[in-house]
């Protein structure tokens, strides 16, 4: 088959610098993946495209790269999917990170961060004379998050860091949850604390692109939510995410249903004053156009169940 | 054509225009809604983040009460349809999962059984009542309207439980939606991207940024208002555009539709009956544009 590809190139010798997109087209078998073809461009057809790779096998993680507009693993997408409904496929570095040259990006500010979760255990009490022993059980649950390959797919879609470079970013998060949750860690309420602050767990907008585009299947967004909870229970409950995932809950176990009115409030305090005043201006724009949630709120019928719903979750926690 | 209606509670509360927005367009397109009055909260994600297990019981109640009524749901928030897709893949894909959470449901003399189908009016409209059932309904083509859509990541994302591998084409169903109005689609980044909403209260600085980005490529791309299927996208991207626009040095002045005020506006309704009176960023331009008196 013949396939079309559209490579956003950048080279930061040329004198001015200034990304551009090339079109290629290549004679390509049914098998070939995104990366096959490229290395086939860079081999017969222009030896100036930078590419880089290793495994081929989605192992090494070396490969990522946006493929219509998503990142992913070159290595792991067919072309034929690839091209699947469209004239060309386009081919780009990963977001949210300088380009070295055309698909090549500086992993830099990714390792920082992973870095910056300390990932590494940190056991504590007296050293066992052999091995830290840890059941079957309360290690396998973390077989999946240990499936990071570093690749970086996550952090380049990401559309938190995409406004905020001090975002720890998904796959930080990740790996700060495999510690968190790996029974023969000693520093889970201290890295908890951390985490909590800003930059953390909190500032996660659960947007869902890394749940959808990791290849791994490592779900970071889940596992940011899991460091939430565990944050909470840890006693880590002031910081404005925490309490408005609390009230949130509390509201919707009263009533059945959000009661847009008092969350805010729970959420930042009723004394808490200029938090309560940067709501006057929202609230008022709101009254004028008579949007505003209704002052008295209904429970649902039937929320006695929703009641003992909680209740019961409560009980099995 | 009838639907089990989960309103969801923004469409009542904080964009009270929703719900009877939505009422009116069903009604011209002949969807006959039984509205799950006795339904919770989906929980939003929100819940979830606290406990996914009570999140997904909560929503496997109403999907009890839609089988029993033995209908389809019918939802008109792209949140409420992420997180209920979501839960309703992870019960239908686990056997014992769902009989536990059936537990919890028995007290109300509730089961869920695994069978019922929940919709987004957005996909209703493109692959229940079909383009040309559609067509004749546009009495009043919105010509010359630019319009930008914006999807809300919880109708998108994740595509398996979304049933999106299945149905590819939900993927660009508001850009098919725009063109059958009447207007035209104006692709921009933003599109699939998250508003913001959910660290509106967490971060609000970057909440905003979202806000302003979005609104500003719009407006680049020459739109002359964005349409959303979210409410709480409405929320962040109305409500919230002239904080936005003030820290970020633009204007406040790119519309933000919802999906059934967009259809309303071409099958001939009153922008009063639409509520469009109600956003915060005035409509009233667009209005004049397509020639339509508020
Ligand atoms: S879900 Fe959170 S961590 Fe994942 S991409 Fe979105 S904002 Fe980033
Ligand atoms: S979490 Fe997934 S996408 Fe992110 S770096 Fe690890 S393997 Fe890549
Ligand atoms: S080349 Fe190793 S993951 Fe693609």
């Amino acid at each position: 088959m013949q396939a079309h590809l559209r490579v956003r190139r950048f080279d930061p010798e040329e004198p001015a610098p200034q990304p551009r997109y090339q079109d290629y087209t290549v004679e390509a078998e049914d098998y070939f993946t995104v990366l096959d073809a490229l290395i086939k461009i860079r081999e017969e057809e222009d030896g100036t495209l930078a590419v880089r790779c290793s495994c081929r096998s989605s192992v090494c993680g070396s490969c990522a790269m946006r493929i219509n507009g998503h990142a992913t693993l070159a290595c792991k997408t067919k072309l034929t999917d690839a091209s699947k409904g469209r004239d060309v496929v386009l081919v780009e570095p990963m977001g949210n990170m300088p380009v070295v040259k055309d698909l090549v990006t500086d992993l830099q500010s990714f390792w920082d961060k992973v870095w910056a979760v300390e990932p590494f255990l940190q056991p504590q009490g007296p050293v066992p004379e052999q091995e830290y022993l840890a059941s079957n059980e309360s290690m396998v649950h973390l077989t999946g998050v240990m499936n990071c390959i570093m690749c970086g797919a996550c952090v380049s879609d990401c559309t938190v860091l995409a406004v905020d470079p001090n975002f720890l970013a998904p796959a930080a998060l990740a790996k700060a949850y495999r510690f968190v949750a790996d029974p023969r860690d000693g520093a889970s309420k201290e890295r908890l604390r951390a985490l909590s602050q800003y930059g953390g767990i909190w500032d996660c907008t659960r947007c869902l692109e890394c749940v959808q585009v990791c290849p791994k299947d490592v779900a970071p967004m889940d596992r940011i939510m899991t460091l939430r909870d565990k944050a909470m229970q840890a006693g880590y409950t002031s910081t404005y995410g925490a309490r408005h995932t609390i009230a949130f809950s509390e509201l919707l176990k009263e009533s059945g249903r959000l009661d847009e009115l008092r969350l805010p409030v729970m959420t930042f305090g009723i004394f808490n004053l200029p938090r309560m005043l940067s709501l006057v201006p929202v609230g008022l724009r709101a009254l004028v156009r008579g949007k505003m949630p209704p002052i008295f709120h209904r429970a649902i019928p039937g929320v006695e169940h929703i009641r003992r719903s909680f209740r019961s979750a409560e009980a099995k926690r | 054509m009838k639907y089990a209606f989960f309103p969801g509670c923004v469409s009542r509360g904080g964009c009270s225009e929703l719900y009877p927005s939505a009422v009116a367009v069903a009604e011209k397109l002949g969807i006959e809604l039984d509205e799950l009055t006795s339904a919770s909260c989906t929980g939003a994600g929100v819940l979830q983040e606290k406990d996914q297990r009570l999140g997904d019981t909560l929503n496997a109640r109403t999907f009890a009460m839609a089988e029993q009524k033995g209908l389809p749901i019918m939802t008109i928030c792209s949140t409420c349809q992420g997180v209920m897709s979501q839960a309703n893949h992870r019960l239908t894909h686990d056997p014992s999962y769902l009989a536990e959470v059936n537990q919890e449901l028995k007290p109300e003399g509730l089961e869920y059984r695994g069978t019922v189908t929940i919709k987004h009016l957005l996909w209703i409209l493109m692959e229940e009542i079909g383009a040309d059932n559609l067509r004749p309904l546009i009495t009043r083509p919105l010509t010359g309207m630019r319009v930008a859509p914006f999807y809300g990541c919880y109708i998108l994302r994740p595509s398996w439980a979304l049933g999106l591998e299945e149905a590819p084409e939900r993927e660009t169903s508001l850009e098919r939606v725009i063109e059958l109005v009447g207007a035209e689609p104006v692709d921009f980044p933003g599109k699939s991207l998250c508003c913001g909403f959910p660290i509106l209260t967490i971060n609000e600085k970057n909440s905003l940024a979202m806000v302003a980005r979005h609104t500003g490529d719009a407006r680049e791309r020459g739109a002359d208002a964005m349409v959303t299927p979210c409410p709480l996208c409405h929320l962040n991207l109305d409500g919230y555009q002239p904080k936005a626009a003030s820290t970020h040095g633009s204007k406040p002045d790119m519309p933000i539709l919802h999906l059934p005020q967009l259809l309303g506006l071409a099958m001939g309704l009153s922008p009063r009956v639409l509520g469009l009176q109600r956003h915060i960023v005035s409509a009233s331009r667009l209005l004049d544009k397509v020639k339509v008196r508020a």
